[in-house]
């Protein structure tokens, strides 16, 4: 509360400025900000956290399936969740960089781990809460184990299965904020080396993550109601987060 | 302000080779563990308070919700983005405004954790049997004494499990508090992030943090409704 209002607006005003054009580093030689610095940050944030992603999804949407369809390992789907919320995102990181260390595999790799428990719990959840009415009538119908999943599983459990890649997609795109401490630089820089960029482009920073973080919720969200069956659309189901 | 961030020596490399190797040494940890019980209890000061907020926050909005419908989805909506916001973003948003220190990441952390309780108080609301809240008209108690003696109490169980999912996670998010200039756990982690030793213990008591904190819900649960497993016994 040390600072007036309208020292907090022309804070504002300044980071706004910083995403747009270029200045000198207040650490002096190079230039900091511009459109074209802040994609250069925001590039392999994306990439770091769409490679995540997509690993974790390969992982864990398979796994979650077969779980749910066998409806064995509840305990341990649910639990991951749980137990993934448990361990700090900064405590997994460091983890990785005391024991694994440093880099844009072995990050992407500890993020694939902090992904993983939302989507496997809502994947298994979305595919065990499909009623045992709904299987026997399918498999009464001659459906094997195969088409039971992909005809009638799946579709079923699409929706809670989504708001699980949404849930660790968000959190990916957040944690990706504290790579520069294991080494790869994203849109995080600004935040952790704020003697090169100033506490505009800090506060720059901070706005692009945030602005990121909603637009990956927002689109997500959409693909969501996108892959709703209509039938299922009236009751929306909650996600575990 | 950068000082603050810059990584600090924690240790002194020269003679032990297991620590200058950056390794895990139980003697250094026995001779130094002095040095994160602060940043613990700040951890915890931080999560407590953050909750206590939060929950008094939420559990209000949940009871207005309850009884004006149209307003769920205003508050779901904001509650959401106030929880998509990745705290370490909103801690430089707040920046400006609150300045550094322990309320800045207050109210961030606070932030994160309305909708999930908002949420689970209003679901739990929301599940309590018609039945028995005719029984209770039917007996005579007004709105607010059906919601205090009937409906709060038989939604007691998932308001707790939503404390409980805010719970962990508010501990996990108050790792990087210290961004914020509030200190705790994550200070420690940073510190000295290649360091073997520092990196188990801080990352470590934060989880048993979370894990205690868990627990200590949970046992709660299970002593103020005790209805919830009277099943069990056969």
């Amino acid at each position: 509360m040390d600072e007036s209002g309208g020292h907090a607006v022309n804070d504002f005003v300044e980071a706004v400025k910083f995403i747009f054009d270029e200045r000198e580093s207040p650490a002096g030689g190079t230039q900091v900000g511009g459109l074209a610095e802040l994609w250069e940050l925001m590039w392999p944030h994306l990439k770091l956290s769409g490679a995540s992603m997509a690993i974790a999804c390969a992982i864990a949407i398979p796994l979650g399936l077969w779980l749910g369809h066998k409806r064995r390992g509840g305990f341990l789907a649910i639990n991951a969740s749980n137990v993934g919320r448990a361990i700090p995102s900064l405590a997994l990181i460091a983890f990785f960089v005391a024991y694994v260390g440093v880099g844009f595999t072995n990050l992407t790799l500890a993020l694939v781990l902090l992904a993983i428990p939302p989507i496997l719990t809502n994947a298994y959840t979305g595919v065990s809460q499909v009623e045992r009415d709904t299987v026997d009538a399918a498999t009464g119908m001659g459906m094997t184990g195969k088409q039971v999943v992909r005809r009638v599983e799946l579709p079923l459990a699409l929706p809670l299965m989504f708001a699980g890649i949404r849930i660790s997609a968000v959190n990916v795109v957040a944690t990706a904020t504290i790579a520069p401490l294991a080494g790869v630089t994203t849109l995080g820089d600004p935040i952790i080396n704020v003697n090169t960029y100033g506490d505009e482009g800090r506060l720059a920073a901070a706005i692009v993550v945030a602005l990121l973080a909603v637009a990956t919720e927002v689109v997500l969200g959409m693909a969501q109601r996108v892959v709703t069956p209509r039938g299922l659309r009236v009751n929306r189901r909650e996600a575990v987060t | 302000m950068s000082a603050l961030l810059a990584q600090v020596e924690i240790r002194d490399r020269s003679e032990d080779t297991c620590v200058s190797g950056n390794g895990f040494c139980p003697d250094w940890i026995a001779d130094n563990f002095d040095r994160y019980v602060d940043p613990f209890f700040e951890h915890v000061l931080l999560t407590v308070v953050a909750m206590a907020i939060g929950f008094a926050i939420a559990f209000a909005l949940a009871l207005v919700a309850y009884r004006r419908r149209w307003l769920v989805n205003p508050i779901t909506q904001v509650t959401g983005v106030l929880y998509t916001v990745p705290s370490i973003a909103a801690f430089f948003l707040l920046l400006p405004i609150t300045g550094r220190g322990f309320v800045t990441a207050t109210i961030a952390l606070v932030a994160y954790s309305l909708l999930i309780i908002f949420r689970n108080v209003l679901a739990g609301l929301d599940n309590v049997p018609h039945e028995t809240k005719d029984a209770g008209r039917g007996m005579g108690l007004t709105d607010r004494q059906l919601l205090w003696r009937v409906e709060v109490p038989l939604a007691l169980p998932e308001i707790l499990a939503g404390l409980r999912i805010a719970a962990t996670t508010t501990v996990g998010l108050a790792t990087l508090a210290f961004f914020a200039g509030a200190g705790g756990l994550g200070e420690q982690i940073f510190a000295d992030i290649n360091f073997k030793s520092n990196v188990v213990v801080a990352g470590g008591l934060a989880v048993l943090l979370a894990a205690l904190l868990d627990a200590a819900i949970l046992i709660a649960q299970r002593a103020i409704t005790p209805w919830t497993r009277a099943v069990a016994t056969p």
